[in-house]
């Protein structure tokens, strides 16, 4: 899709402000009921579209990005844009500098439309812990579009914007990815920068691209990759042009076949239009390797229990004291006597939503005396064997195959009412980001529910800084 | 089973206030996630080193110097702090 607008620019069928305008309005048609966009960025997109149709009628080069509309999830600074990460806390923040992946974009002529929406501090798995507004999954609005970066998914799938950058911690850009039947990639840990990110579990994090197809999202990592001098944690190598190496042949790459992620729990039509996707994999000339990751049980409590406590430490910023909101004469607080402690307890009661402040308290928890053993050192010892595991496997094979989560897009309000449920939709995504390593999540089929074909995603884990093997497996499976 | 004195001693480590109908929820809920974190103990752990840094990178440093004219970066975060005096952030008393 990419590559066909860009021909289009250059070759005067279309300018970008034309573009940009149709892209803007499609969001005003659509959004009042699908509800991806929190901030609109309507006046800068068209400068910027401007400049990019000048540089075509001079005869310059341009990016391949250059005049594309594109949605960031709201957890990613852009200087001088309201940057709220979903929360009622950042409700009035202006970002006051660019995350590098904005700077890398907005060097590209990349055209920002605005921010969509998310779980509050990426925290949730249907976007429905925002605190600002339900977003809708464009397949069946009776659904949610996955999360965290479920604006994302939905700006994407309802045609909203070309792409769209998300953020995923434990599949927060696969899963959504996955209900909207678009295609997600969390990048290896490290790939690229999480600076001007706003952190829910530093050691997990990663930001990546949604889009319509693999190529697509081959391009976008090709553009805001590479290592950053303000993220220590960033890849000391660089990043490669990510297109140039989807050749849509796979004949003798190995894929593995987890034993233990196709057993108990997982939906049967979801298993059955896995087993289909491993067949048409096979076809093309892949070998299928069944593989074993026998500490998979546990990837789920390593993860939330990581999760809670790097949380717990992140989300200590947010006091009313540094930025957004700031509560000074509540007195419902239970100690506290007007003094910057009862601002810290008023602020974080207000302003924090349900799941976040959850999640502090589980991460409180685990840190603190006399428990931190029990979890976080234990969960960060077996988190060692998660990795072990894959490390065994990548010796025998190329890629592994899962579904990208146990089910498809479900109701609202079906999973609210219990947390533990819904920690549950991670059960395929989280180990990717326990180990560091990259997956992809790309449309597999579709299942009948209610007279709605919804979408179905597989998931590709690839090994370390490989992803340009992994983009090519799942551009072969889209391309035949 | 986490207790009521539980609960109000982690949310006042974390620092956030809660209503007394709070309390229960919290109790029940963090009690739920905490059984399924015990899963856990079964993991064989000995002789297992708690993992790094997830790729390996260790110890990167840079000099502590300012690289770039910062005078807008830090007129943009004086604008967020929610009080201010004399050019600087307000906070309040810590003593009572």
């Amino acid at each position: 899709m990419i590559r066909e607008i860009n021909e289009n620019l250059k070759n005067g069928k279309i300018t970008a402000t034309d573009l940009t305008r149709n892209y803007l309005a499609n969001i005003k048609e659509k959004d009042p009921v699908i509800g991806a966009f929190l901030t609109l960025n309507e006046e800068e997109a068209l400068k910027k579209a401007q400049v990019v149709d000048e540089k075509i009628k001079k005869g310059e080069e341009i990016d391949l990005l250059a005049g594309i509309p594109m949605a960031l999830k709201d957890n990613m600074c852009v200087k001088g844009m309201r940057t709220t990460a979903g929360s009622k806390i950042l409700d009035n923040y202006i970002a006051p500098f660019d995350a590098t992946v904005v700077s890398k974009l907005k060097q590209k002529d990349a055209v920002i439309l605005g921010k969509v929406n998310m779980d509050e501090f990426a925290m949730g798995a249907s976007t429905e812990n925002s605190a600002y507004q339900k977003t809708k999954n464009p397949v069946d609005t009776t659904r949610v579009p996955g999360g965290s970066s479920g604006g994302s998914a939905a700006a994407v799938a309802g045609d909203m914007a070309v792409y769209a950058l998300g953020s995923d911690t434990g599949g927060s850009i696969r899963q959504p990815a996955s209900f909207c039947g678009v295609v997600g990639l969390k990048p290896t840990y490290g790939r690229v920068s999480r600076h001007g990110l706003i952190a829910m579990a530093s050691s997990l994090d990663q930001i990546g691209p949604i889009t319509h197809n693999v190529e697509d999202a081959a391009i976008v990592l090709s553009r805001i990759a590479g290592q950053d001098k303000k993220d220590a944690t960033s890849a000391q190598s660089g990043g490669k042009f990510y297109e140039d190496y989807l050749q849509g042949e796979i004949k003798g790459m190995k894929i593995g076949v987890p034993k233990e992620y196709f057993t108990h729990g997982l939906d049967e039509e979801i298993k059955n239009i896995s087993f289909e996707a491993l067949e048409k994999f096979k076809s093309l000339g892949a070998e299928l390797v069944e593989i074993n990751l026998p500490h998979s049980d546990y990837a789920l409590a390593v993860y939330y229990i990581i999760v809670t406590s790097e949380v717990s430490s992140n989300l200590a910023r947010f006091d009313g004291i540094r930025y957004g909101l700031s509560i000074d004469d509540q007195k419902e607080s239970r100690i506290g006597n007007g003094n910057l402690l009862e601002t810290y307890l008023d602020t974080r009661q207000i302003g924090l939503g349900d799941e976040v402040k959850r999640r502090i308290m589980l991460g409180t928890y685990a840190l603190s005396a006399g428990y931190y053993d029990a979890y976080y050192k234990k969960a960060q010892k077996v988190r060692r064997l998660l990795r072990q595991d894959f490390e065994e496997a990548f010796k025998k094979v190329d890629v592994i195959f899962s579904p990208t989560a146990p089910e498809v897009a479900f109701k609202f309000g079906e999973k609210t009412l219990d947390p533990l449920q819904m920690y549950l939709s991670d059960i395929y995504t989280v180990t990717a980001n326990l180990i560091g390593a990259p997956a992809i999540s790309f449309p597999v089929g579709n299942v009948e529910k209610e007279g709605v074909s919804l979408p179905v995603g597989g998931q590709l884990t690839g090994k370390w800084f490989g992803e340009e093997e992994l983009l090519n497996a799942a551009y072969s499976f889209e391309k035949y | 089973m986490l207790n009521k004195e539980n609960i109000m001693h982690i949310a006042a480590l974390a620092r956030i206030g809660l209503r007394e109908d709070e309390i229960e929820k919290y109790q029940r809920e963090l009690s739920l996630i905490l059984d399924y974190f015990q899963k856990l103990e079964k993991a064989d752990t000995e002789n297992v080193e708690p993992i790094g840094h997830i790729t390996g990178i260790n110890n990167v440093l840079r000099s502590d110097e300012a690289s770039e004219n910062q005078a807008d970066l830090v007129k943009g975060i004086f604008e967020n702090f929610p009080a201010t005096a004399n050019n600087k952030v307000k906070v309040k008393s810590i003593l009572s």
